[in-house]
């Protein structure tokens, strides 16, 4: 009954010196959710973009229902019924869900009839899949889940039966993933293939039937899911047994280092975002934030780190206000105070892409010695500094002059991270310490925020993911709208208390 | 539009850079020739005016280094600003200004030792050049105007404003046409026969000068200071991304003006060359156009030194070749010259893109046979 739908034969892909694709063999059986998983840098995209038609491979065959094909580009792979969900969207903002569907749909132009008819059909499709999307709403009015949405129902429309999702999970709220799992399992159920690349072992015990483990560039194993189990696949992927759980602790708690008084912040579009916060953090301390996107917490780390000014009350750091409406220290002056501050969003924020890697690794500390010495940069130094860091927290590839768009997504992370964690903080802003970050190295940075505690910092974190929270914080609070509305010690507290919380149940 | 979607990891580097600009380049003077063509002359006798014009005797290359000294100022102008993703269309109007920060200094200071003389003047050029783009600069980074608008809106007012001091300012009386009086001659920079006499060889008259070294001073300048310095760091950072330099600390308001200053600065150094070099004194209207070209110049040399460098020269060609083509070709007009740029400027950078996907692919291809076979 099983048939393979996408058979990879011996592919490989160099760039440069950069093995990212050895000999890699795969089968993937029709009417299957595949899971794909591996290290950061292990060569997951690639391959993906591979079957997708964005990069050629040097070498190898690919076959779709048993027939040899050829991809020279994304438009070979949609004529052979293969569609692609990338991690950063490719929709235009001001244009409606249909026409972005539509438009681009190659040598067609859709009027009258035709568009009734195409609109008939897409209406099928989400009643089908239960997409539950307006065709008509424009996607800057979209949240991130319902565009996704309509990337999956773009595919789906250009006759996609076999569906690449990459990392689809790390911008979603968990309501948002259990509406996008709903969806896959019914694209299953509708006979459509689905190829997940994740790094939550727990979505691929969930969702696939089988998984296939990558590391360093080779495909190592493959396995039913019913015959695995998390603590096993961690140990495919990374090669040694990981503790899924860090150590942490009890450490005193010292002098209060951030104090902030009822802060009210505003957005870019001038919508209140925070509302009347009061907190406090000390020294040998990490508070988490937990809540779902887009309930303040994006901009009350911007307000701490000095990106935006505050609306009113006030934030003091190690006692002297740092922060009132329109008056506040700059990024620059905070981090000669020891704060240091991993961003949300690395694409946006914490990286200039079009730089090399080891010029975002003195990204923020370029204007300091030895990286610096009247205002004239040290190469020498700071190349020495980069393989340095990069060893240490493991960059793939160690190669300081490669350009940072060319990182593994997982990788431009471990970058900012490296960064911000090794010039020692007093203070540590993170938020979403590890999105897009495989389960080895989220271990590793687990470890070293918690040994930067126990030696004394501060440290807030706000993450999505409940049970980072849980496994670092000291102290939880949890923000809606804007607002606390809980805070709890991090004794005994479980996911349902906080996910009530994080809902807006308050008690 | 093409539909040629090519794996751009396998692109090798010289074919982006060396091979699409050249052939950009050739269409552009292959078109130029069916022009030549219809307006009643021979584009191969053309061609070989040019070559013979520009590089034939020592008179016309010292003619053809000449121009590219200008081409390399405005270049480079338009590149640092660039690299700051800041179009400073304003290079003409910040190197007619100056010019005139050049003639203030030398009339006002040639009682000082000419060395320090010829310093002052260059300081002059670079600030007068740097205080014009620094109005735009300022507008763009605290009020948002976009320095497209506002560094066209200041190359006009900076010819109404020289006409005006050429007229009723800073004329010679003595004259009736609208310039200024001869600087002395004590202290006009060196020209290239006059060195070359130095050494004993004879040359006739060319406006190649010393400010020719200044030139290929700058383009070390402009290397070091993009790629070596926390200034020019800073600077691409906010170019590239601007939020990520607020996030660390870098402030897009300041280097938008840095940036600007710099860029106009280099503008400026246009009236070293003009006025210090060549004519020693200012007349209406010496810019010529060397702004606007130097656009051309900056996108075709990709913005980096190394490819302004080329570029400069490449136009220097065609500006001496073409002069000596009008001269000897009844016609061709000087206009058919501007044309002939204007088409470098269309195909090397409005329609930089149109056959880059065709020739790498082709190049893709090709390297992907031999590494089968
Ligand atoms: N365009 C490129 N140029 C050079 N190297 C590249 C390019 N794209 C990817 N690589 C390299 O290929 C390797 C595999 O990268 P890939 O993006 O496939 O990893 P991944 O498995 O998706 O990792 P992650 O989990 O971090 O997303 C990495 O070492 C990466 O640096
Ligand atoms: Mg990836």
């Amino acid at each position: 009954m099983v048939s393979p739908i996408l058979e990879l034969k011996n592919i490989n892909k160099s760039f440069g010196h950069v093995h990212a694709n050895k000999d890699i063999n795969l089968t993937i059986n029709k009417g299957t959710i595949h899971g794909i998983i591996g290290e950061n840098g292990a060569g997951k995209s690639t391959l993906m973009s591979i079957v997708f038609g964005l990069y050629q491979a040097n070498s190898g065959s690919i076959k779709v229902n048993g027939n040899e094909i050829k991809l020279r580009s994304p438009k070979d792979s949609i004529i052979n019924g293969i569609g692609m969900v990338h991690q950063h969207f490719m929709l235009v903002e001001n244009f409606t869900v249909l026409e972005n569907i539509i438009l681009g749909f190659e040598g067609e132009t859709v009027f009258g009839e035709k568009l009734k008819k195409a609109k008939k059909d897409l209406k099928k499709l989400c009643e089908t899949y239960n997409f539950n999307i307006d065709l008509d709403a424009t996607i800057s009015d979209l949240s991130v889940g319902f565009r996704q949405r309509v990337e999956i129902l773009k595919s789906l429309y250009r006759g996609a039966e076999i569906l690449i999702l990459d990392e689809p999970t790390g911008v979603l709220t968990p309501q948002e993933v259990d509406e996008l799992f709903k969806i896959l399992r019914s694209l299953k159920d509708e006979g459509k293939t689905i190829v997940l690349i994740t790094h939550k072992l727990i979505e691929i015990m969930d969702l696939t039937s089988e998984v296939s483990v990558m590391r360093q560039g080779e495909m190592v194993g493959h396995t039913r899911t019913e015959n695995t189990n998390k603590e096993k696949l961690a140990e495919m992927m990374v090669g040694r047994s990981v503790l899924l759980r860090v150590d942490k602790p009890e450490v005193e708690k010292g002098e209060t280092v951030f104090k902030v008084k009822d802060l009210t912040v505003k957005d870019d579009l001038d919508v209140i975002r925070v509302k009347n916060v009061n907190l406090e953090i000390c020294s040998g301390e990490i508070l988490g934030i937990a809540g779902v996107t887009g309930n303040g917490q994006t901009e009350l780390l911007e307000a701490l780190s000095g990106i935006r000014n505050v609306e009113s009350g006030n934030i003091e750091l190690f006692g002297e206000t740092i922060s009132q409406k329109d008056n506040y220290l700059n990024p620059r002056m905070l981090k000669e105070k020891g704060l240091a501050h991993v961003p949300e969003d690395r694409q946006r924020m914490g990286l200039v892409t079009d730089f090399k890697a080891y010029e975002n690794l003195i990204f923020g500390y370029h204007d300091q010695e030895p990286y610096s010495k009247s205002s004239i940069l040290n190469h020498k130094e700071i190349i020495e500094y980069s393989n340095k860091v990069m060893k240490e927290y493991d960059v793939r590839p160690s190669s300081p002059n490669l350009l940072t768009s060319n990182f593994s997504g997982g990788n431009q992370q471990k970058i900012i991270l490296s960064r911000e964690l090794n010039e020692k903080p007093k203070v540590l802003l993170v938020g979403q310490p590890t999105r897009g970050v495989d389960i080895g190295a989220i271990e590793f940075i687990h470890q070293r925020l918690i040994d930067m505690r126990n030696k004394g910092a501060a440290i807030l974190v706000a993450s999505v993911e409940l049970e980072e929270v849980l496994s670092l914080s000291d102290r939880i609070i949890v923000m809606f709208d804007g607002k606390i509305v809980g805070e709890k010690i991090n004794k005994n507290v479980t996911d349902r208390e906080l996910g009530l919380l994080m809902a807006g149940v308050t008690e | 539009m093409s539909n040629i979607v090519v794996d751009k990891t396998k692109v090798p580097w010289w074919v982006s850079n060396v091979i699409v600009p050249l052939v950009n380049l050739s269409l552009a003077l292959f078109v130029s020739g069916i022009f030549i063509f219809i307006a009643g002359e021979n584009p191969i006798e053309a061609v070989k005016l040019i070559i013979f014009g520009s590089f034939g005797y020592i008179q016309g290359f010292a003619y053809t280094l000449y121009y590219t000294t200008n081409f390399i100022f405005t270049g480079l102008a338009f590149a640092v600003a660039f690299h700051c993703r800041l179009f400073n269309i304003g290079g003409e109007g910040q190197a007619y200004i100056g010019g005139l920060g050049v003639f203030l200094v030398a009339i006002n200071l040639s009682f000082l030792p000419v060395p320090i003389v010829w310093l002052l003047a260059i300081l002059g050029a670079i600030l007068f050049g740097a205080a014009w783009a620094y109005i735009p600069a300022y507008l763009q980074s605290k009020r948002g105007s976009h320095v497209v608008i506002t560094t066209i809106m200041f190359n006009f007012i900076a010819s109404s404003l020289m006409i005006y001091l050429l007229v009723d300012v800073i004329r010679d009386t003595n004259q009736m046409a609208p310039h200024t009086v001869k600087l002395p001659e004590e202290i006009w920079l060196p020209s290239f026969e006059a060195l070359s006499g130095v050494l004993g060889i004879k040359i006739r008259y060319s406006p190649l000068n010393l400010t020719f070294l200044l030139a290929i001073a700058s383009l070390f300048f402009v290397w070091f200071l993009i790629w070596k310095t926390r200034w020019g760091y800073e600077m691409r950072a906010v170019g590239h991304n601007t939020q990520a330099a607020i996030y660390a600390g870098i402030s897009p308001h300041k280097n938008i003006i840095i940036a600007m200053c710099i860029s106009g600065g280099l503008a400026g150094l246009l009236g070293v060359n003009e006025i210090l070099g060549v004519s020693h004194k200012i007349q209406a209207g010496f810019p010529a156009g060397y702004g606007f070209t130097g656009i051309a110049v900056a996108l075709m040399g990709r913005n980096h030194p190394i490819g302004i460098l080329p570029a400069a020269f490449l136009f220097g060609i065609l500006y001496q070749g073409g002069s000596e083509v009008t001269f000897e070709m009844p016609n061709i007009t000087r206009y058919m010259f501007v044309a002939v740029q204007g088409l470098i400027i269309l195909f090397s950078g409005a329609l930089e893109n149109l056959f880059r996907p065709q020739i790498e692919s082709f190049f893709v291809n090709r390297l992907n046979r031999e590494v089968r076979s």
